[in-house]
């Protein structure tokens, strides 16, 4: 295996880490604030379904007018995560201010959002479930880092500069920002520290005098963005379309890679590097193929990222204590 | 509550602080309070004031509304009428947030605070000084050291709440609400989970918070505790306030009676024993937990019948693991040695026939110590809760079915013998009172007719009526020539009703002792492990102190 082939599978792997990343952030926020959300999934189904559909509706558009301002993969981002948003919101409207049970909530969500993508999309553009294919600027374009040319005759690091480094959408430089983001604003500032503490105890937040609802649902917002961001990537930087469940468990994957990372967000970076190494793998049976010196059957690698997940939540990590107060509602007691 | 009354100790009111002066308005008043929970009326017309700089006590049974008091005064429920002042302003506390702001500070019976946050991020929590948090925690820190040096709250800012004692976490509690500036403090049954040295050390802190100015609200139903601590004292019975009285002017007995509405023995009243054959022996038994942790080190014990033998001890000193060799509650992982017999039978120690149900078939009746999660299943009804442990009982059985209705029957039938209130036995374990619940293990198990009686912690968190209830079935049950087994970490109850009395310090018998020629000072010094220089009793092969 030459260094070329190396650099491909890191460059895969960032592509493919990065909706995982963004996904495992989102049930960061929300399940460090006790909210477990196992619909993951589908905020990203709604979001890449809606952001491919907008950007393809915008950039079709004869005369823009106004939408002109921003270029149509823009107006898809902000789409992808109002959807995403809404479906937030419906899961805090049940599992926060109804207290209803979250894995319940959660399931329904993704199933309404399994359904209902396939559904809008085949009635607005009638082509079996899926969006246009998107071209141009209904798509996010790759972004050379500064000193790419320069560097790329370095031997060594020039061309991990230059492949690996350089060359992704600027969603996955942002998902990657937003993990050092995530960790001070949960370890160094007030907001992070009731959050965490709601996620624990509420009872200690509540007494203290802070809405216990008010910081889940703010929470759930940003559970809602960081999935409307997965998602838009998926659609329209990934892939240029939405096409039927293509998120294809991603969300579940994002699930057991946080409780991989035991809810912390430097860990989650890692852990979703891991899965996505796998992901890439699958992608390229050559490589796998010079590895291990006989030829691996290709469903075999494509189960690999699940069979990790199957391994990493039967408990190979040790232990991995959620937030104490996941998964319940909050009740006032006496 | 021997030799208590009357006997008024330093620290009274006015000793050591000027007297309030008579302008000042008190720190909390409270005008007419009521508050209803559908058609219980939880709080019923409740005045009283509280002068600035004193320990007021609440005292009350269970369910007498002494919490839902405290809850209003904190803001987590709203009266239906009435008015609260504080500092002489009327205040409306709608929320947490505005008792906060009006100066005062909750310590819960069940602690808030987050078991996975440091010391000093817990003080914080809600009272933080910016939206970033270092500012915050340096001022917490300087200011939790001054604290500890003024009131002797010393706990290491540091270290996380989960890894503190419970005394600690206490001292956690205060010092939130002294961060936030309370400037009256209500502390709610905050000796329940307290060692009595632990009990002690709180005292002394809230006495030197009121010298400083502070006003304490101490909510109890411990009788000792009001008249060691309080300057003034409220009573409630059934919601309503029955009285407010000076601390130094009344007796545990007054306020006893005023509690219940009637004339209490706080002392037990019981025939001598007359012990009979030995029924249960128990020789070098030892119990190695999961970890390899040695619980219990070859403890040896006999039982008698018709006599009472008192287990006591500070909680966790093997105890449990005593209780649960004899009672068949062993868990698969723990090991256990030794030797036990029943009237002269070997019992098996693990394996089959070491279970709950071989045992209940030996004679063996067990009233466990946790009852919520070992003696009922909360979620449970009455009736259901009266068949376990004997639910192929064949007075109960019809054909391979069970007889519910008997059942039924039995359950309502045991309700009324053993005043169990409400009396419906379709209720569900979890919507009676502590007292009631254990009542309700109780009845079951004594009625019975065991041999034998393991009973655990009969009276925790149960209210004073009932308390003398139980007391006295236990001692009729002895009377009946039964054998008892009683392990209580209130060392009054062991002190009262024990005929034989052995102390357990980390997994070992220290000593047994008489309690008619014992004091609670002897009987404290080998709680502590301290064996004192005049018997040793150095764990003895075979059964120790025989009755002579």
């Amino acid at each position: 295996m030459d260094y070329a082939s190396v650099l491909q599978l890191l460059d895969s792997t960032v592509r493919l880490s990065t909706p995982l990343l963004l996904a495992c952030l989102a049930g960061l926020w929300s399940e460090r604030a006790g909210i477990f959300d196992i619909g993951l999934e589908g905020k990203m189904l709604a979001a890449a379904m809606t952001s491919a559909a907008v950007a393809a509706l915008v950039a079709a558009m004869p005369d823009r007018g106004a939408l002109g301002i921003l270029a149509p993969v823009i107006w898809g981002l902000l789409a992808g995560i109002l959807a995403s948003l809404a479906f937030s919101m419906l899961h805090g409207v049940a599992s926060i201010t109804f207290r209803g049970n979250q894995l319940i909530s959660g399931f329904a969500l993704n199933f309404i959002a399994a359904g209902l993508t396939s559904l809008a999309a085949q009635s607005i553009f009638g082509q079996g479930g899926r969006t246009p294919q998107l071209a141009g600027d209904a798509r996010f374009s790759p972004v050379t880092l500064p000193f790419t040319d320069t560097l790329r005759n370095v031997p060594g690091i020039g061309p991990f500069y230059a492949e690996v480094l350089s060359g992704h959408a600027g969603l996955v430089y942002l998902a990657f920002a937003i993990v050092p983001l995530t960790w001070w604003l949960m370890y160094r500032t007030r907001y992070g520290l009731r959050l965490r503490a709601v996620g624990e105890n509420p009872a200690a937040v509540d007494t203290a005098g802070v809405s216990v609802i008010r910081l889940r649902y703010s929470a759930l917002i940003i559970t809602g963005i960081l999935c409307g961001l997965a998602g838009a990537y998926m659609s329209t930087a990934l892939q240029a379309g939405f096409g039927r469940d293509m998120t294809a468990g991603r969300g579940y994957i994002a699930l057991a890679a946080l409780i991989f990372a035991k809810w912390r967000p430097v860990a989650a970076l890692w852990a979703c590097l891991l899965f996505g190494f796998f992901q890439a793998l699958a992608l390229r049976p050559d490589i796998v193929t010079a590895i291990v010196q006989t030829r691996v059957p290709g469903p075999i690698l494509d189960a690999l990222p699940y069979i990790l997940t199957v391994l990493v939540l039967a408990g190979f990590i040790g232990k991995a204590t959620p937030p104490r107060a996941g998964g319940e509602p909050y009740v006032k007691e006496r | 509550m021997p030799g208590d009354a009357g006997g008024r100790h330093a620290g009274g009111p006015g000793g050591l602080n000027p007297p309030a002066s008579v302008t000042d308005p008190p720190a909390i008043e409270l005008r007419g309070i009521s508050k209803s929970f559908g058609p219980v009326r939880a709080n019923d017309e409740v005045s009283f004031s509280v002068p600035k700089g004193t320990i007021h006590g609440i005292i009350g049974e269970n369910g007498a509304g002494k919490s839902t008091l405290m809850s209003i005064l904190y803001g987590f429920y709203r009266a239906d009428q009435g008015e609260i002042l504080v500092h002489g302003r009327p205040t409306a506390l709608p929320d947490s947030l505005s008792a906060i702001r009006a100066g005062i500070g909750m310590v819960f019976q069940h602690f808030k605070l987050v078991q996975n946050f440091t010391v000093l991020e817990n003080v914080i929590l809600g009272a933080e000084d910016g939206p970033l948090l270092g500012r915050s925690l340096r001022r917490a820190r300087d200011s939790l050291t001054a604290l500890a040096r003024e009131y002797g709250l010393e706990v290491d800012p540091d270290a996380l709440v989960e890894d503190l004692s419970v005394g600690h976490q206490q001292r956690v509690e205060i010092l939130k609400a002294l961060w936030r500036n309370a400037d009256i403090l209500i502390l709610d049954e905050p000796t329940g989970v307290l060692t009595p040295p632990e009990a002690n050390h709180l005292f002394r802190i809230l006495k030197g918070l009121r010298d400083q100015g502070k006003t304490i609200l101490l909510i109890t139903h411990k009788l000792r505790e009001i008249m060691e601590a309080t300057d003034t004292v409220s009573v409630m019975r059934r919601g309503r306030l029955v009285g407010t009285l000076r601390t130094a002017t009344t007796s545990p007995a007054r306020l006893a009676e005023l509690m219940v509405g009637r004339k209490v023995l706080l002392e037990t009243v019981k025939a001598p024993a007359r012990p009979g054959p030995i029924l249960l022996s128990a020789e070098n038994l030892t119990l190695q937990d999961e970890h390899g942790v040695e619980r219990l080190k070859s403890v040896s014990l006999t039982l008698r019948a018709g006599e009472i033998l008192g287990i006591a001890g500070v909680a966790g000193n093997g105890q449990s693991e005593l209780l649960s060799i004899l009672g068949g509650m062993t868990r698969p992982g723990e090991k256990v040695s030794g030797r036990l017999t029943l009237k002269g039978r070997d019992l098996p120690l693990s394996g089959r026939g070491a279970d709950g149900k071989s045992r209940r078939q030996a004679g063996i009746g067990h009233v466990p110590e946790d009852r919520q999660n070992a003696g009922l299943i909360l979620d449970f009804t009455a009736w259901e809760n009266t068949a376990l442990g004997y639910d192929d009982d064949p007075a109960w059985a019809r054909g391979f079915l069970t007889d519910n209705q008997a059942i039924r029957d039995d359950t309502a039938r045991k309700m009324q013998t053993w005043d169990i209130r409400p009396p419906i036995h379709t209720l569900a374990a979890k919507s009676f009172s502590g007292g009631n619940q254990q009542k309700l293990v109780i009845a079951r198990e004594f009625e019975q007719d065991p041999d034998i009686l393991l009973i655990g912690q009969p009276t925790r968190g149960v209210d004073i009526g009932a308390i003398e209830f139980i007391h006295k079935q236990i001692i009729a049950l002895r009377d009946q020539g039964k054998a008892i087994l009683l392990v209580s970490v209130e060392l009054d109850e062991i002190m009262s009703l024990s005929d034989r009395i052995a102390v357990m310090f980390d997994g070992r018998i220290m000593g047994e002792r008489d309690p008619a020629t014992t004091s609670e000072g002897d009987i404290g010094c080998l709680m502590a492990g301290i064996a004192p220089a005049r018997i040793p009793e150095q764990t003895p092969p075979g059964p120790t102190a025989e009755a002579p």
